[in-house]
């Protein structure tokens, strides 16, 4: 018998009401049943960092969420991410220091970098390092991702 | 010649540029196209049972359970793909004697590495697959298992293949001089050491994924291929799933990271293009990371015995090791996997001028997972071997090794020449990029530095590299063995209606910058703004035939064909403008999307104006006018097997002599890669790379039991760096354009990957030398270490 | 990687996930945090028949104070401890080690409760909890018990947890908030669970080691506590190397456990490293 339940969540600022299979996780969801494929898997289990993104305020692994567990929840992926502010200004930033190549991190790399810089995150490359160093990349080096995160930390959200 | 070419003498308002790259608007926006963001209608998954041991006989395999299981809908075994799927066997004809058996997709009667795909389960969902191939009971028969590389070729040990009188793949001699002559001199100093390089693999974040469709109606499968070389694909489908090669899409979007590991044919995705022929469903296959573990291509997995001599004045004299390399139990389909260890003996003391040289591989099969090209192919080998042994002989006979390498490097004005290994050298700077490097990172006050914090008790260390790079491979290097593997890479570029242009190319992209720097070099040639440039690459239907992005070749063969299509289309354009504006076509330009004049660069008339009078209103034109505003030009490298590029690199290490942890502290890297098309995003492939080396020296390790049990299969317990560990990474550049083309690209895509591992073994063993020990196990864990320390004297 | 089928239950008060627990013989799970239960069944490891989802039982969710304890209820998770007013003022040590347990989005939904059901020998919080002479209140439908730390883990993933028990709270005496504390742990990433990692705690009046607790951790199949280092250190003065190496010293003998990149030597000698460097990063 598949067990399932009917949620509603928020998405983007969108609510969705759907029924999904209990044993879903949040990554799985957001991608298959709302289409929002903005967020990767790269481990299904937690490590590399790829499915990050903003459940209530707070930076989360989607997939070690079920999507049962988002009924109720606010959560903002790499698609609803602002353009103004201190998201557009550090999406900027990784475009300008090539902070992504394959951009299959990129997702949860911006989701903790964000948390990073709401956080009151300075400008420093060493804390830096330290909160982005439960996402994976293996196309950088990480080295631009964190010039990347400093300039903004250091420039604030240009007028 | 029609118009004025372009030149290179002065800065290009992209060519040389740091430009940002065009796609990372769409990555950022979470709208990128990776395969697992595709959804067809009616698609199906697959998932696969392997294999839980590393060799066994298949005895019987009871689908009953699984097939009852509501939303699967057809399992598939070894056997039900016979006469379906033609086998494939990854020898080359030019790596002469190299032998392997044929290969199913799926095992048939024996399993023979641990991971090997058994059975397909095709269902509604992943989760529903999992479910069935759970419930699947495989009967095997143990046989025993031949894991240990060093015993690969012992009388008493298990023959993988029955066929076969022993597991023994290939095997190379190189001779060259006569080094026992130079061991017989009373003048010399030699040093010997053993090198283990362990198995790594490429952990690519987007793990391999493919999605099949196949429409019987015209006979036409379609593939959404997450990997490197569609054309090379292309060929492989059509051949082994009997469809003509024309009616083979494959088609690239967005690749999650590639590394070589998406360049070769995996079983489970030959499994799933076969079953979506034979069901006429889309299906839809994504490695999960514990079977990319057990399935994507391993790499290195070598031991290696060897000695250097040298005369007492610093000479490098001779050379001399025996490589044995374990590939598991197949060589890989189609590019093989001997060619990591022609590699090595081709490469081992590139940079160096050495008069004496043996050496001897052996490739040997395994009861593994399959070992194969990975990023860098024998660099890492042949650069830690050759370097670590110069290391070992400079502080032999007492000399800084920065001087050893200085008085053995081949002088920069003596090309073109040819490396002991019989190489073709041309357009290299080895004492240019040493002296930079030096220059950089300060040597002489560094090493002052050391020595003053040793006496407090910290122990640093500085190691080098001098390297050679293989890129733009010419068809030496796969196609003349009789591989589907095309060297050339072709571009079209079209003029469209509105004045901007796009181009199609045949090389592709996986975060490299491919795209962006194809659009930079076709801007600039031709003369549009980037924005006006459009790039497609990655789709066989398409994009002229080519090789597709490996080898570093991406910007130097892929960015050739680009510029003389630039070139040919601005021909073009210049004729249709001539007649138009009653003058000569050399006697214009294109600038800033507008046709010119030469001289006053004063704007005569737009690229859209021209296109649109040549598209639509070919009246106004003399009918003897060709309206053709299209051009195609393809480019190989003849003359020379590959480009190759050199550079020098170092690290700055310390060593917790408790704890066996390293830290780097700093890495420095001068790469010269030929004219720099972007030196941002050369800097980045050069970091990134000296990152991936950095893995293999200090984390990256695949673990297996005696038994061929592969032990970790997570990315909690296989590390690869992460970015608190990781250095600030230092670049500069030389540039020596290659005469091999135009543009005088090189590649740039595999040096760090290919010279840091060297770098960090070798600053680890400069703090390691003094306390009377050294360590050639890579990677260096802080239990390798450890062990090592303690018969050191401190 | 897609975890096996289950019945999900989302109870919303502690009784009713208590007599969920206690309702058959099936496999049943709770799940906290879910940052290693949920990997477990993403690999099959785990595989429940039940889920029962803790995250809405908000009993659970609080930190108090009462009496002479504080009550950290077992579905706090690692980022509100870390905000806690009253584990900033009582128990600077927890705080101190929150930083070195895995990576922001794991500590967002980590759980105390669930790292100590876990029992993962490489885990920080255990020993934290032992030195801290904390003790885990399990209830189950029909009992509650209050189990010391020292006397909860048992093994590798093993506790004295029964199938029908949850833990409900971690319960840490004020006044066993050392004086002095020293931290260590060798990692090879930044984040990753430790190689080898210790505790050290003192209770001084003076200069010198009292009451001291010594846990070793991610060397053995669970907290490793060693009484003979203890016993060296107390009575002496914080800089007596004599009895900080006699301490160090006494942790040969032990029984360590190899994991898959270190073996037992380099598991002791790292203990020993860790313990060393714990005392001589001793605060206050």
């Amino acid at each position: 018998m598949v067990d399932t339940k009917t949620i509603t969540v928020t998405v983007n600022n969108e609510e969705y009401t759907s029924t999904v299979n209990v044993r879903k996780n949040l990554i799985d969801y957001l991608r298959e049943d709302l289409g929002l494929t903005g967020s990767h898997v790269g481990c299904e289990h937690g490590v590399c960092g790829a499915c990050t993104l903003d459940m209530n305020g707070q930076t989360v692994r989607s997939c070690l969420i079920l999507a049962v567990q988002a009924d109720g929840m606010e959560i903002t992926t790499i698609e609803g991410l602002p353009s103004e502010g201190i998201a557009e200004e550090l999406k900027k930033s990784f475009a300008k220091n090539n902070a992504l190549q394959c951009g299959y991190c990129t997702p949860g790399m911006l989701s903790s970098a964000l948390e990073y810089l709401n956080n009151g995150g300075r400008a420093n490359k060493e804390e830096i390092r330290r909160h982005i160093s439960g996402n994976y990349c293996r196309c950088t080096g990480y080295q631009a991702i964190v010039e990347a995160i400093y300039d903004v930390a250091e420039n604030g959200v240009s007028k | 010649m029609t118009g004025p070419k372009f030149s290179f003498d002065k800065p290009g308002k992209y060519i040389g540029q740091p430009t940002e790259r065009p796609d990372t608007r769409r990555l950022l926006k979470g709208r990128g196209k990776f395969v697992d963001d595709i959804q067809l209608p009616r698609m199906l998954h697959a998932a696969f049972l392997r294999s839980p041991v590393a060799h066994a006989k298949i005895k019987s395999i009871d689908t009953s359970i699984a097939e009852n299981i509501k939303g699967v809908v057809k399992i598939l075994k070894g056997t039900d793909f016979i006469g379906i799927v033609e086998p494939y066997v990854g020898v080359l004809s030019h790596l002469a004697g190299l032998r392997s058996a044929p290969q199913m997709p799926l095992a048939v009667d024996t399993v023979r590495w641990q991971g090997e795909p058994v059975v397909m389960v095709i269902a509604n969902s992943r989760a529903i697959a999992e479910d069935a191939a759970s419930e699947i009971i495989l009967d095997l028969e143990d046989l025993p298992a031949a894991t240990n590389t060093e015993k690969a070729l012992d009388k008493d040990e298990p023959v993988i293949h029955s066929e076969f009188d022993s597991n023994l793949a290939w095997e190379r001699t190189v001779d060259v001089g006569n080094v026992d002559e130079v061991y017989a001199r009373d003048d010399v100093v030699t040093v010997e050491k053993q090198f283990l390089f362990g198995r790594h693999t490429g952990v690519t974040l987007e793990a391999r994924a493919t999605i099949a469709n196949y429409d019987p109606s015209e006979n036409q499968l379609d593939i959404y291929y997450s990997g490197q070389a569609p054309h090379m694909m292309q060929f492989i489908y059509a051949k082994h799933l009997d469809i003509p090669e024309e009616n083979v899409r494959v088609t690239a979007h967005d690749v999650g990271g590639a590394f070589g590991i998406k360049v070769h044919t995996y079983g489970d995705e030959i499994a799933t293009a076969a079953a979506a022929k034979l069901m006429e469903r889309p299906i839809k296959f994504l490695a999960d990371r514990y079977e990319s573990f057990m399935s994507d291509i391993h790499a290195r997995d070598h031991v290696i015995n060897s000695k250097m001599t040298v005369s007492k004045d610093g000479k490098i004299l001779a050379l001399e090791y025996d490589d044995l390399t374990g590939i598991g139990p197949f060589s890989m389909y189609p590019r093989t996997s001997a060619i990591e260890a022609n590699q090595v003996l081709n490469l081992t003391g590139g940079p160096y001028t050495i008069p004496n040289y043996r050496a001897n591989a052996k490739v040997v099969f395994q009861n593994k997972n399959m070992m194969c090209q990975y990023r860098a192919v024998g660099h890492p080998i042949a650069m830690a071997l050759c370097d670590g042994l110069l290391e070992e002989a400079a502080a032999a006979i007492n000399l800084d090794s920065v001087e050893l390498r200085k008085r053995n490097l081949i002088p920069d004005d003596t090309y073109p020449t040819t490396s002991t290994t019989g190489m073709k050298l041309d357009d290299l700077s080895h004492q240019k990029a040493l002296s930079k490097l030096i220059e950089m990172m300060d040597y002489e006050k560094l090493k002052k530095e050391n020595a003053d914090l040793k006496k407090q008790g910290m122990y640093r260390g500085i190691g080098f590299c001098s390297m050679i790079e293989v890129t733009n491979p010419s068809p030496m290097f796969y196609g003349i063995g009789g591989a589907p593997i095309a060297s050339q890479d072709g571009a079209t570029i079209r003029l469209d209606a509105g004045g901007g242009i796009h181009v199609a190319s045949s090389v592709t992209e996986q975060g490299q910058g491919t795209n962006a720097v194809l659009a930079q070099v076709a801007a600039d040639v031709f003369g549009v703004d980037m924005d006006r440039v459009q790039v497609t690459t990655g789709d066989t239907k398409t994009t002229p035939y080519g090789g597709g992005t490996w080898a570093s070749r991406g910007a130097g063969i892929g960015g050739e064909a680009v510029y003389l299509a630039a070139e040919a289309l601005k021909d073009q354009v210049l004729d249709v403008a001539g007649v138009m504006l009653q003058s000569k076509p050399e006697d214009l330009n294109i600038d800033n999307g507008h046709v010119i004049d030469n001289l006053s660069k004063e704007k005569r008339m737009s690229l859209a104006d021209l296109a649109r009078t040549v598209y639509y209103r070919g009246n106004e034109l003399p009918s003897d006018m060709s309206p053709e505003l299209i051009a195609t030009r393809h480019f190989r490298v003849t003359d020379t097997p590959f480009v190759f590029t050199n550079g020098a690199m170092a690290a700055h290490v310390e060593l917790d002599i408790e704890t066996g942890i390293v830290k780097i502290l700093n890495f420095w890297a001068v790469e010269d890669c030929g004219r720099v098309i972007n030196p941002m995003l050369v800097d980045e492939q050069i970091r990134g790379g000296v990152v991936q080396g950095i893995g293999h020296a200090l984390y990256e390790e695949c673990l297996y039991s005696d038994d061929g049990q592969l032990l970790n299969t997570t990315l909690a317990d296989y590390l690869v760096p992460m970015a608190t560990e990781m250095p600030e990474i230092h670049v500069g550049h030389i540039e020596t354009p290659t005469k091999t083309s135009v543009l005088g690209a090189k590649g740039a895509g595999e040096a760090g990957t290919g010279g840091a591992p060297a770098c960090i073994i070798n600053a680890v063993n400069d703090i390691l030398r003094p306390l009377g020990v050294t360590n050639y196990q890579i990677p260096m864990t802080p239990n390798r270490l450890l062990d090592t320390l303690r018969s050191a004297k401190i | 990687m897609k975890s096996s089928a289950f019945q999900y239950e989302l109870p919303e008060d502690l009784s009713s996930a208590l007599k969920l627990l206690n309702s058959n013989d099936l496999d049943i799970l709770p799940l906290a945090g879910g940052q290693s239960l949920m990997p477990m069944m993403n690999f099959r490891v785990a595989q429940p028949d039940i889920l029962i989802d803790l995250n809405k039982i908000d009993s659970l969710k609080n930190i108090t104070i009462e009496g002479d304890y504080v009550r950290i209820g077992s579905m706090v998770r690692y980022c509100e401890l870390e905000q806690s007013e009253i584990i900033q003022k009582h128990f600077p040590l927890i705080i101190h080690v929150i930083p070195y347990i895995a990576h922001s989005a794991i500590r967002n939904r980590g759980t105390l409760g669930g790292s100590v059901s876990l029992a993962d020998p490489a885990a920080e919080m255990p020993s934290v909890l032992i030195t801290l002479n904390a003790s885990i209140e399990l209830s189950s439908s029909n009992s509650t018990r209050s189990v010391n730390a020292e006397d909860f883990f048992k093994g590798i993933f093993e506790t004295v947890r029964k199938s029908n028990e949850l833990v409900t709270s971690i319960n840490i005496p004020v006044s066993s908030m050392p004086k002095k504390f020293g931290f260590y742990e060798v990692t090879r990433r930044h984040g990753d669970y430790a190689i080898a990692g210790a505790v050290v705690t003192s209770d001084n009046g003076q200069d010198n080691f009292n009451d001291t607790r010594v846990v070793l951790f991610a060397v053995s199949t669970k907290p490793m506590r060693v009484p003979k280092s203890e016993a060296a250190l107390n009575g002496n003065n914080f800089n007596n190397q004599d009895s900080i190496n006699e301490a160090i010293d006494a942790v040969t003998g032990n029984s360590f456990e190899r994991d898959l990149h270190n073996d037992e030597t380099t598991k002791e000698t790292l203990a020993k490293v860790s313990l060393k460097r714990a005392i001589g990063g001793l605060n206050g």
